[in-house]
């Protein structure tokens, strides 16, 4: 064997030992997560877990299902409110932006992706959540729902965006000619043909987004107010539940684990573990839809 | 955070295995000899003591026992006190069962660990007020004990209540497991009345009194420490939270922070209580912004 093919060898396995080294500490932190969080699943019970309203672990209550419910409806909350903002950035900045504007617009956007979470959580808890106070509703004090979706619908903005910008601006230009072409105007070759090409890029965008919002935990602590109730709407409308204050998974964890022993603690893993599932689930779902898209288009 | 968890766990199985061996539990009767010790009198100070301490427990005693811990090393540079969290029960279980050398406690020790552990010994290190604040905007200023069990019970919702404008109250709470929020329940809630799930919650004494300051019509409690110009104290059967009406007893929502033995200090244990209780020590503590005891 001459030198060049020995380095090509040693190469090949110091970049497949790193690709293993990833693999492993995924399948370490998961193994880590659920043998601690087993003594909750056994002494409390799965069904208990998910469906329990009530999480007060001095009397050895703990149901998480607030904490769901509150992770649910703040990710919702930001995909309504980030997406379509991230999705008109990303057009305007792949379709429409002259270079010197795009040149100015993308990294400002960019930016925001470098700014800690710390920071979000401020924002929101000294501008965000006065502003949202001023919808006059009795129980509505800023903390909530509204104010956490904001927040994240921020910070999920620079992820979408620049991965759909990327998803948009790889849709080949001869696409874009041949809808011109035969007299489409600007508007609908970009809502016929480019966005449906774009769409697995761009579905997969929204799926990042969904992970880091689903993450997200110190900037919720802040705006989200933690307590542990299931939202509800504060009247008849309800779309007030969205100034209904909540727990996010996350945030459980971390409000708690530093003073947590035995089964509080295990059930604080099991809060993780449960996590874990639903991004997942989402993660899964997201690749087959993407999947199934690709493949009828080829079709 | 699972790294840390991590961590303390391992710290704790250390002191549980070396601990086990040598020290003498609840339950045990006569106390064998303090190995730690060199000379078998506390009180021939100076002499120098070697070896290791734990100390173990409540997370609001712990910054302040790593500072008195680090006075005293400095006049025993051969000994070595290694402080750990856990909370008050750590504390009270840790000491009672002999697996640290002492145990920290932010609250009273209950009947029921006393007659789990007749051995334990409840030193008083320092005390810590926990005053009531409200937003600065409320017009109410002072409240009975009875009215703030009520409002963070959820049964008084609106200042009117309390006679004050019409405003609704907005309960501002540590999480559970917190210190400060133990102490406030044992103190104020008592058995049957629980703070309200409707609360907001914040991590930190810090995060609390943001809250309160920028939220109309919010009331919470807040360490002692935490006390400024942001938020406004809240007189409680008549008396401002300040030190001095702590020290003379007129303000009543005062905790212990607890300093726990098996049995009677002895050798370096008694050297390091007797140094926190001396001058040196209750320095520190007033510095920290805790109330000394005399």
């Amino acid at each position: 064997m001459n030198r060049k093919q020995g380095a090509d060898t040693l190469m090949r396995f110091a970049f497949m030992a790193s690709a293993l080294g990833s693999l492993l500490i995924v399948v370490m932190i998961g193994i880590f997560t659920f043998r601690e969080a087993l003594p909750a699943f056994r002494g409390i019970g799965l069904q208990e877990l998910l469906t329990g309203t009530v999480w007060r672990p001095g009397q050895e209550e703990y149901g998480i299902l607030a904490m769901i419910a509150g992770s649910g409806l703040v990710t919702l909350g930001a995909v309504i409110l980030g997406v379509p903002l991230a999705l008109g950035c990303a057009i305007f900045l792949a379709e429409i932006a002259p270079p010197a504007v795009r040149e100015l617009v993308r990294p400002s956007i960019e930016l925001l992706a470098g700014i800690p979470s710390v920071v979000y959580g401020l924002f929101g808890m000294v501008v965000l959540v006065p502003l949202v106070r001023g919808i006059d509703l009795p129980g509505n004090t800023g903390f909530g729902l509204l104010s956490a979706s904001m927040v994240l619908a921020i910070m999920i903005l620079p992820t979408i965006a620049s991965v759909s910008e990327y998803a948009i601006r790889s849709v080949p230009q001869s696409f874009r000619e041949a809808s011109l072409a035969v007299g489409a105007t600007r508007w609908e070759t970009l809502r016929r043909v480019v966005l449906p090409s774009a769409r697995s890029g761009i579905l997969s965008a929204v799926v990042l987004g969904l992970g880091r919002a689903l993450g997200e935990t110190i900037a919720m602590i802040m705006v989200i107010g933690n307590s542990v109730i299931v939202p509800a709407a504060l009247n008849d409308n309800p779309l007030t539940i969205f100034l209904s204050r909540a727990r996010t998974l996350t945030g459980n964890v971390a409000v708690e684990i530093n003073y947590a022993t035995g089964l509080h603690q295990n059930a604080l893993f099991a809060t993780g573990v449960i996590l874990f599932l639903l991004i997942m689930v989402m993660n899964g779902t997201a690749r087959a839809l993407i999947g199934r898209k690709n493949w009828e288009r080829r079709r | 955070m699972n790294a840390n968890t991590v961590l303390r766990k391992l710290g704790l199985l250390t002191i549980l295995a070396g601990a086990a061996l040598v020290l003498p539990s609840c339950g045990e009767q006569a106390p064998a000899e303090d190995v730690l010790q060199d000379s078998t009198t506390a009180e021939a100070l100076p002499e120098s003591f070697t070896g290791e301490l734990s100390v173990v427990g409540s997370t609001t005693v712990q910054p302040l026992a790593e500072l008195l811990a680090a006075g005293f090393e400095g006049l025993h540079p051969d000994l070595t006190i290694v402080v750990q969290g856990g909370g008050s029960s750590v504390g009270v279980t840790s000491a009672s069962d002999g697996t640290a050398d002492i145990g920290m406690a932010s609250r009273e020790i209950k009947p029921s660990e006393l007659d789990a552990c007749p051995e334990l010994r409840v030193h008083v290190i320092a005390r810590d007020g926990i005053a009531i604040v409200t937003d600065p905007g409320t017009d109410v200023t002072g409240l009975t004990l009875d009215q703030v069990r009520g409002i963070f019970a959820g049964e008084i919702t609106n200042w009117s209540g309390v006679g004050g404008a019409d405003q609704v109250i907005t309960v501002v709470s540590r999480e559970e497991g917190s210190g400060t929020r133990a102490a406030f329940e044992e103190l104020v809630m008592g058995e049957e009345a629980v703070i309200t799930g409707d609360a907001i919650l914040q991590p930190s004494n810090g995060a609390v009194r943001t809250t309160v300051s920028i939220t109309p019509g919010a009331i919470a409690f807040l360490s002692f420490g935490y006390l400024d110009e942001t938020t406004a104290p809240i007189a409680v059967d008549g008396a401002l939270p300040t030190e001095e009406n702590a020290a003379d007893g007129s303000y009543r929502i005062v905790r212990p922070l607890n300093m726990l033995t098996l049995g009677e200090p002895r050798g370096a244990v008694a050297a390091w209580l007797e140094f926190i209780l001396g001058p040196d020590g209750q320095a520190i503590v007033a510095e920290e912004g805790y109330l000394p005891v005399n």
